[in-house]
């Protein structure tokens, strides 16, 4: 929905618009095929073929069994599920009591481990990263324990867009027999979701990322990792999620992927180009201006600044004035003033880290849009810094 | 012509999925409908036929043809009829064939009476087989064109009415066209492997599975050999089949055999190879697929076991309806219980139970 009153919208990491095909696709489940899965006659089983077909889509592109998919209402539900599901199945299970995750995940995965500490009795470990934002494989090494219920490393990080080494951290996770968590919300159009090759054993998933609508989800759950239903009622989605299914997004969320597994290896060499080009001219004019998050280990869609002297509430009210839609960071932190967690991290001073701005490319981002938007950011900053 | 229907019963294999597939493409109104058998307490997910995966591939099938599914709950019936026959069987000395029973007590029982009520003129099954009418308009059952794969063994009980309602549409076909068809119909069954073995046992060794379900467990006795000679003492004679050699624990200079169970005295008899060969047995509740033979006596092959050869056999008919049966040469191991099947040529004409083995 770019350019609609000469807007620019260059924040597809806080939520993506609609493919024309997933529309398309949903719109039978609102009305004609509105059966429930759960029902034995017609109604219901062409509701519940859809439901098959549409996890069938889902297991395929992340190299699963559909047994292994859960759908849920998205990504902050997947992450709950993920990690108070493991923490407490392997609590009751072998009495482990140790959640590991990072200093750069999203607050759906680091809110809930913290809720999980202080109102569950589980200790929480937040490792550390590096100046770039990149968890390392030697630290989960050092600090994974045989009470270690669950490992959980986001896949690509939202404010930053750098990419972890999963992989790696799966194999010492499989290596140990401890869960494996990874968020990969932000990673699903641009990086590969084979969770064989990536060695997790739980993976959440969030279609409105994806060109696919909002309110959908999906965890991936390997066959034998246990985990507690957080939703309880009629056991649906093998007892782990309760509920209804919500056919028509779920529906779109498989076309969603449809769409991504179409369009990825396209995205990821045109927008990495077309975020590098940014990165430079960014660099290159603006005086005290600094990349944020790995040079190149990061998501091809995301540019990420901080610009002394800059606040970036105010830059991104200016930016918007002049029809230019960005984010300082995470978007479910619009309002919040404090510096983000992420960027101090990785060890940028709390002034500077107020300064943030997040530019995520999509589909439709031309490199015109690009041009005119450096111009005008170069002109707001030299504004704010007065 | 109003369009007939027909009632798949539908497994999540090939097999069954094709028969389906096939029937839509002839015109039918095709609806599948899946059993659920009866399974242990804790052992649904290993049963061959209806686990929760079979079920969801069957409904995956179903869903691609847009075909009507339904799942009938057989769980009580076949734990009365075929698990219970099952272990009775053996309780009582033989080794009973509870597929053949299932067929006819619940396929073509329970299955086919809910296939007339949802309103079907027939059902049809995955079996590899043939129903052929003649002029006279009575069906015969014959053997499939894909020999290897020929399953009218276990059909022999079918009777008149039954066939009258029966399409055996892969009679005709051989494994490899029907696994190629999955794939024509684009059907996700066709990698699945098959097993032999009986669906509620799960793939686990039938004498544990008994070991849980017998009443008390049967009386341990003597092993004999052939003259009546102590050999050593037996478990319980339900845990052992006719042509057993392994698990006997007697030791001596060669291999030694069930040769026969005498339940009267808890005899196990066990001899050499040789000693398992018999020419003569008795056969009881005999079906005559096409009536009753109007001669008392007949030449035909036999098979005494799914997977035994065409034995040529000379057949008396005696006044209560059961058969004695001579072959030509002597075969091995012919295990009261299981079923003897008659053939002419390609036709089944019935068969019936193993009854006593004389010689």
């Amino acid at each position: 929905m770019m350019n609609r009153n000469n807007r620019i919208y260059l924040d597809y990491a806080a939520t993506t618009p609609l493919a024309d095909e997933v529309v398309e696709a949903m719109l039978p489940y609102f009305q004609k095929e509105f059966g429930n899965p759960s029902s034995l006659h017609r109604f219901g089983q062409r509701a519940e073929g859809a439901l098959e077909e549409a996890r069938m889509t889902i297991a395929a592109h992340l190299n699963c069994s559909d047994e292994e998919i859960v759908f849920t209402s998205g990504g902050t539900e997947s992450d709950n599920l993920a990690l108070r599901g493991c923490a407490f199945a392997r609590r009751e299970q072998v009495g482990a009591n140790h959640l590991l995750i990072t200093a750069v995940e999203h607050h759906a995965v680091s809110h809930t481990a913290e809720q999980l500490a202080r109102h569950f009795g589980f200790e929480v470990e937040i490792l550390e990263v590096d100046s770039q934002g990149l968890v390392s494989p030697e630290i989960v090494q050092n600090h994974i324990r045989p009470n270690t219920a669950l490992v959980s490393v986001i896949y690509a990080n939202n404010e930053i867009g750098s990419i972890n080494p999963i992989s790696e951290i799966g194999k010492i996770c499989r290596e140990r027999g401890v869960p494996f968590h990874t968020d990969a919300v932000q990673a699903t159009a641009y990086l590969s979701l084979d969770v064989e090759a990536l060695n997790v054993d739980l993976l959440s998933l969030g279609a409105h990322k994806f060109y696919g609508p909002k309110g959908i989800g999906a965890l991936y759950v390997r066959k034998g990792i246990p985990l507690l239903p957080c939703q309880t009622g009629g056991g649906q989605e093998w007892g782990l999620r309760s509920g209804t299914p919500n056919i028509p997004y779920i529906v779109g969320m498989s076309t969603a992927l449809k769409f991504v597994q179409k369009n990825q290896a396209n995205w990821t060499t045109s927008l990495a180009h077309l975020r590098d080009w940014l990165i430079e001219q960014v660099l290159k004019r603006i005086p005290q201006s600094r990349l944020t998050g790995h040079p190149t280990q990061r998501l091809p869609n995301l540019a990420s600044f901080v610009f002394k002297g800059v606040h970036s509430q105010k830059l991104i009210a200016l930016l918007d004035a002049e029809g230019f839609a960005c984010s300082s960071g995470s978007a479910c932190k619009t309002g919040n003033p404090s510096p983000s967690e992420v960027l101090l991290a990785m060890g940028i001073e709390p002034e500077l880290a107020l300064s943030s701005l997040r530019v995520t490319l999509g589909r439709d981002t031309k490199l015109e849009h690009l041009e005119s938007f450096v111009d005008c950011l170069i002109e707001k900053v030299v504004q704010l810094r007065g | 012509m109003s369009e007939k229907t027909v009632v798949v019963g539908m497994s999540g294999g090939v097999d069954s999925s094709v028969a389906a597939a096939l029937l839509q493409r002839q015109g039918y109104r095709v609806i599948g409908v899946m059993m659920s058998l009866w399974s242990e307490q804790g052992r649904e997910k290993v049963n061959r036929c209806c686990t929760p995966d079979s079920m969801r591939l069957a409904k995956r099938v179903a869903s691609i043809l847009d075909i009507p599914f339904y799942t009938l709950d057989v769980r009580e019936p076949f734990y009365n009829q075929i698990v219970s026959y099952f272990i009775q069987g053996y309780q009582s000395g033989i080794t009973p064939n509870p597929c053949v029973q299932c067929n006819r007590q619940i396929r073509w029982g329970a299955l086919l009476n809910f296939a007339l009520s949802l309103g079907a003129d027939y059902l049809a099954t995955g079996h590899y087989a043939r129903i052929v009418t003649d002029e006279l308009g009575v069906f015969h059952l014959y053997r499939a064109k894909d020999h290897s794969k020929d399953q009218s063994y276990v059909l022999h009980m079918l009777t008149q009415s039954d066939l009258a309602r029966t399409i055996f549409p892969l009679g005709d076909l051989t494994k490899s066209e029907v696994r190629q068809l999955a794939n024509e119909f684009q059907l996700p069954v066709a990698q699945r492997a098959e097993s032999q073995d009986l669906c509620f046992l799960g793939g686990e060794d039938y004498r544990s599975f008994l070991m849980r379900h017998l009443d008390e467990l049967p009386p341990s006795g003597a092993i004999v050999d052939t003259h009546g000679r102590y050999l050593g003492q037996h478990q319980g004679l339900p845990f052992y089949t006719i042509g057993q050699r392994k698990g006997l624990g007697i030791s001596g200079g060669k291999p030694f055999y069930v040769v026969a169970k005498d339940l009267e005295n808890n005899l196990l008899v066990v001899g050499s190879k040789e000693d398992t060969r018999k020419k003569t047995f008795t056969v009881t509740q005999v079906n005559w697929i096409g009536g009753n033979p109007s001669v008392s006596t007949l030449e035909l092959t036999v098979k005494v076991r799914y997977l035994s050869p065409f034995l040529a056999a000379k057949l008396r008919i005696q006044e209560d309806g059961s058969c004695q049966v001579e072959l030509s040469e002597p075969y091995w191991d012919i295990t009261p219980g299981q079923a003897a099947v008659f053939y002419q040529g390609e036709r089944c004409l019935g068969g019936g139970t193993i009854q006593i083995v004389l010689s």
